[in-house]
């Protein structure tokens, strides 16, 4: 469990941990091939919600200083999502691969990313992205939560610290929330956060000499998460046959009439 | 040999490449509809450390190399000339030429500010009777104790009502023994007293940028603002354009690749005779003739930045991707227009807007018909390249990523 570390702002400084994960490009096709999810050729990018968790940590380094970590589970090439975080701005990477997790479901992610803040060690906040593009569950951020013990505040929309609180604007269906929480916390963030800042070039330079540690299962003391979920089967959503009608008419009137007719024939309303 | 990209290039294109679809792409019709600049774009690239890509980090520069530096114009290109153009005034024309004739004190002063993104910097050398013909040139510096006192005009002048500072070049000896031994170059602060400028309007393209001229009348000119020796001006002026030809070949580039990326992508799309137009062969003709272009004039500029990075002298192979790109760019955007039909001849599409800009590319940084005498002359052997007092530096990623 993670331990409470009363952090005055103006003598320690703030360690932050992002967690990203390495996803198809959001305009890849994706394929159903044998059984399994395809993307082609398509490239793999940093999950676009991860570079507002990226960019809300680096915000807090701007405002109070700190330093900020971004770790991610998966192959070799997820490097790549790490020097992106790095180019960013980030002042480390770290990389947790290991062959036994593969098909990881957010239960064992959350599992294995808990190990890794734990042997990270001092943390103050943890921010994720609200969900990956991919499988797109938006539960890793709360399982993270729960095996750590610390306090979720999810869908922030921004970010206050003050005294070893941390405050934010949670951006929820029914409107906005603030909830206040005693650091170390789990956060995760959503758009209203401020767009993702473009690598600078300092950062580019640092992101593509940097050498990425690459922590196993074994680094971390854990044994490979057994899956709670169980695939029976994957499937391709039908296609749906979306057609297009122009309702045409002499007057505004008309076309309005002809549509409301429309709605009530088709039972949308 | 090596032929590939590093991370690092890779990462710049990226970075770039958002930067000019995100926030330039969106919005450069319209400004280009009003002829008006974009009125964001110079500060933006100079949060984005683009206005000092390749300069050392000790005179605020962002350390990247040579390379970097075409790659970023490729980028910007692909949007829109007028970004690409900022790039070879401020960064070719002014703050390189800089980088390799001015003394530790000039670079200090006036490249720093410059590759900041603080002072806007451009060149300033053809004049409304003079373009290529540098010898030519009439505007006057004559030398009174310790100032020079400029006298004359300069036109088709990118960025002339928007900088702070202009490279100029000006006769300082009407009776040297040949006319070209009589220039000499300066730094000129722009808003000095005697000097007046404005924008041109009408022109067939790069609506979106400035094009302007700035008259001299007895403008006063501190001799430490001379680059280099009295006399050296025709040398830098070639120095000069050396950098900025390097940066339009690059640029051009860009259009190629644009005009390749939207015809591939149009010819999927459009039906002609019950079938996508990439289907029939006098279409796929025209994509393959551009993308032949496109990885030619790529591996030019490629070359270019390669020997700039080793501190070779490359008049000539800069001048030979000059001229590739920029006509091969013109004949892409011109056969991307045919591919769309009657939609490329609007302003709804982009390449109308490419084929207008590029055009002019043609025309300056010394036209084609001047190119193609320089690789007559290197063929023919009646053109060499004599060592400069001052060579371009190299490339060096340790050194230039040093903090002042």
């Amino acid at each position: 469990m993670g331990q409470a570390r009363l952090v005055s702002l103006q003598e320690v400084t703030l360690k932050i941990v992002t967690c990203i994960k390495q996803v198809p490009d959001a305009e890849a096709k994706i394929n159903l091939e044998n059984g399994k999810v395809s993307w082609g050729d398509s490239p793999l990018v940093i999950n676009p919600f991860d570079e507002y968790a990226v960019e809300a940590a680096l915000q807090q380094k701007d405002k109070h200083g700190a330093t900020v970590l971004a770790i991610c589970i998966g192959p070799e090439s997820a490097k790549e999502a790490l020097k992106h975080a790095l180019a960013m701005g980030a002042d480390e990477a770290i990389l947790i691969s290991d062959p036994t997790l593969e098909n990881l479901d957010a239960q064992g992610a959350a599992q294995v990313l808990a190990a890794a803040i734990r042997k990270i060690g001092d943390a103050d906040m943890v921010i994720f992205g609200r969900q990956s593009i991919d499988s797109g569950t938006g539960l890793t951020p709360a399982q993270t939560a729960r095996r750590l013990g610390w306090p979720l505040l999810s869908l922030a929309g921004s970010i206050e610290l003050q005294n070893g609180q941390v405050s934010v604007e949670r951006v929820i269906e029914e409107g906005r929330q603030i909830v206040r929480a005693a650091l170390p916390a789990v956060l995760s963030v959503v758009q209203s956060i401020g767009e993702p800042r473009y690598p600078s070039f300092m950062g580019i330079r640092k992101a593509s000499r940097a050498v990425i540690p690459t922590w196993t299962l074994a680094d971390l003391g854990i044994s490979a998460p057994e899956p709670v979920l169980e695939q029976r089967e994957l499937l391709a959503p039908p296609s749906r046959e979306q057609p297009c009608e122009f309702i045409e008419g002499e007057t505004v009137e008309e076309i309005a009439e002809k549509l409301v007719e429309k709605i009530l024939a088709e039972k949308v309303l | 040999m090596d032929f590939s990209l590093s991370p690092e290039h890779q990462m710049v294109q990226k970075m770039v490449r958002e930067f000019a679809q995100k926030e330039v792409a969106p919005v450069i019709r319209e400004y280009d509809r009003r002829q008006e600049p974009i009125p964001w774009v110079l500060q933006r690239m100079g949060e984005l450390g683009l206005l000092g890509i390749s300069f050392p980090v000790r005179y605020g520069g962002q350390g990247m190399d040579y390379i970097s530096l075409g790659l970023a114009c490729e980028e910007l290109e692909a949007v829109d000339s007028t970004l690409r153009v900022v790039m070879s005034v401020h960064v070719g024309l002014c703050g390189l030429t800089l980088l390799q004739w001015g003394t530790e004190e000039q670079k200090r002063r006036f490249l720093t500010p410059l590759a900041k993104g603080e002072k806007i910097g451009c060149g300033a050398f053809s004049e409304p009777g003079m373009g290529s013909d540098v010898a030519a040139m009439r505007t006057s510096a004559r030398r009174e104790g310790d100032y020079y006192i400029l006298n004359g005009e300069k036109m088709w002048i990118s960025l002339a009502s928007k900088a702070d500072f202009a490279l100029v070049t000006a006769r300082t000896n009407p009776n040297a023994a040949k006319p070209s031994e009589g220039l000499s170059t300066f730094l000129v602060d722009l808003h000095s007293e005697g000097i007046t400028r404005g924008d041109l309007h009408g022109k067939m393209g790069m609506r979106a940028g400035s094009t302007g001229w700035i008259h001299f009348q007895d403008v006063r000119v501190p001799v430490e603002n001379r680059i280099g020796e009295e006399g050296e001006g025709f040398k830098i002026t070639m120095s000069a354009f050396d950098h900025g030809r390097y940066t339009v070949a690059a640029g051009a580039t860009g259009v190629i690749r644009a005009a390749l990326e939207a015809s591939t992508r149009y010819a999927r799309e459009r039906v002609t005779f019950g079938k996508p137009i990439a289907e029939h062969q006098l279409i796929q003709q025209k994509i393959a003739a551009m993308l032949t272009d496109y990885e030619i004039a790529r591996l030019l500029y490629w070359q270019v930045g390669w020997l700039k990075n080793q501190g070779r002298r490359c008049t000539r192979e800069t001048s030979i991707a000059k001229k590739f790109a920029t006509e091969a760019a013109f004949r892409a955007a011109n056969e991307a227009i045919q591919v769309h039909g009657a939609y490329g001849y609007i302003d709804e599409y982009d390449m109308e807007r490419h084929l207008r800009n590029i055009r002019a590319t043609i025309i300056y940084e010394g036209s084609s018909e001047i190119q193609t005498l320089i690789q007559a002359g290197y063929a023919l052997g009646t053109r060499q390249d004599k060592p400069l007092r001052c060579e371009a530096p190299a490339y060096d990623a340790e050194e230039w990523a040093k903090p002042a």
